[in-house]
């Protein structure tokens, strides 16, 4: 599965990359996502769908195949 | 009841925001087939919040954007959304909620989610010119009023109070914060970043009057316009725009004949039920949270979600897990970001252990008796999360502090 980042809604709480530290990051300051992963495993969904439930700003959009 | 059962129950939510919407959400992730009624007494579907007193305010994000989820998206959760409708009262021992519109609705599960609502000045509503900011209807409006105002007092120094004033400051505003603690923001930070907070606003001329010379007399309007504040020691400010930012009260009204305790929200177990059947999520939740050892009631963007996906596995799972987060909230003020983990309020010490407020950059240590109860970083997003950790880790304030 793949997604879409909005970037500049991220308002850098970095909760993605508690739910999903394996795809997300944060920049050291203002904490704007990182993604580290863009094209995520399949043992990585759980998490993926995690961390866009979860995100405050629903920056993440998930593309279902 | 057995969790085949439990699938297909018929969910009530009342609350249609963040919580509500993100409980709907999770039920239908975890696979509940049965009926799911989301009440909203906003006609708007879920939307975001805390860019209300950032954005919104600055003309930078538009209502349509602040959409949390899409509504093909909700479409497809297959939810029956009552919006636009309030709860009149809940019916707990025949499991009914009744709706202003006449209808009643029966559950097997229920789900309070009616957040906060902001606080009022008496006689307020009869003068032009004076706003709270809670919904987006009234972010809209607010942004207009400020588009035409040149004086504005904001009553409140708190986190709303503050994000409002930095913003219409920046867009050429003259501004008054009344506040009634010394500092801004010192309830919840304490004194030490308090000011610090206080100068970084007071150099951006904002002007701040604290104490007495903070407590409101009375509204000041010529033909229902206002024009100014009286205070308790005899000044005055002219203001062609007040903004009430005096914090907000748990949305319980409707719970009154309930049976359910309410003061300061819903109170609910460690596992966020409230009685049998019964569970709230979000603002208008007062629950123990086990990892602090205290009470909580958290008006928290990331708690609505947070809290609302426990309760889904609460009904799903049937099982007591606490709900027991590091409770996490941020605040944009001019360049300043603030975030900050934990449970700061009625802390012991503060120890700022690197930066200043005014150098953009800065950590702070929050102690709860012998405890690290949580940290504060402003433009230290990475270093914070690291800190996040030893926070749920209950870490104590010798090694913390040896750490930094």
């Amino acid at each position: 599965m793949t997604f879409d980042i909005k970037i500049d809604k991220c308002v850098g709480a970095g909760v993605c990359a508690i739910a999903a530290p394996g795809i997300f990051d944060q920049n050291d300051d203002d904490g704007i996502v990182v993604v580290l992963d863009a094209n995520p495993s399949n043992d990585q969904l759980g998490q993926l769908r995690d961390a866009a439930a979860r995100c405050p700003a629903a920056v993440i959009t998930l593309m279902e195949p | 009841m057995s969790p085949t059962d439990t699938m297909s129950t018929k969910v009530v939510i009342v609350g249609a925001s963040a919580a509500g919407t993100s409980a709907a959400e999770g039920l239908r992730a975890r696979g509940h087939q049965g009926d799911i009624v989301l009440i909203g007494a906003e006609r708007h579907r879920a939307y975001d919040r805390p860019p209300l007193s950032k954005q919104i305010l600055q003309g930078t994000l538009e209502p349509a954007d602040l959409a949390l989820r899409d509504p093909e998206h909700l479409k497809d959760l297959a939810v029956n959304e009552r919006l636009g409708v309030s709860a009149t009262a809940l019916d707990a021992a025949q499991a009914s909620v009744h709706l202003d519109d006449g209808a009643t609705v029966s559950y097997d599960r229920l789900i309070i989610a009616t957040g906060v609502s902001a606080r009022r000045l008496p006689h307020s509503d009869r003068v032009r010119g004076v706003y709270t900011l809670r919904t987006l209807d009234e972010g809209v409006g607010l942004r207009t009023a400020l588009s035409e105002a040149s004086r504005m007092v904001v009553i409140g120094g708190g986190f709303l109070g503050a994000e409002i004033a930095a913003v219409a400051a920046q867009l050429g505003v003259d501004v008054v914060i009344a506040s009634n603690t010394s500092a801004l923001l010192g309830h919840a930070l304490g004194s030490e970043v308090g000011e610090q907070v206080t100068a970084f606003h007071l150099s951006k001329g904002i002007r701040l009057r604290t104490g007495h010379a903070a407590r409101v007399k009375c509204l000041l309007s010529n033909k229902r316009q206002i024009t100014g504040i009286a205070f308790e020691n005899g000044e005055a400010e002219a203001a062609d725009l007040v903004v009430v930012a005096i914090g907000s009260d748990p949305a319980v009204d409707w719970l009154r004949s309930s049976g359910l305790q309410l003061d300061d929200g819903v109170h609910c177990a460690p596992d966020c039920s409230a009685a049998p059947n019964v569970y709230a999520a979000g603002d208008v939740a007062r629950w123990h949270n086990l990892l602090f050892d205290s009470a909580m009631r958290t008006e928290h963007r990331t708690n609505a979600t947070d809290q609302a996906l426990h309760v889904v596995n609460r009904i799903i799972d049937g099982d007591r897990t606490p709900y027991t987060p590091v409770p996490y909230f941020w605040s944009d003020q001019f360049t300043l970001k603030l975030q900050a983990h934990g449970h700061l309020r009625r802390h012991d010490e503060v120890r700022i252990i690197e930066g200043s407020v005014a150098e953009g950059r800065m950590v702070a240590l929050y102690r709860k008796r012998e405890t690290l109860c949580g940290v504060l970083a402003i433009g230290a997003a990475k270093a914070l999360r690291q800190w996040r950790g030893h926070v749920a880790a209950q870490m104590t304030w010798d090694d913390a502090t040896s750490l930094a």
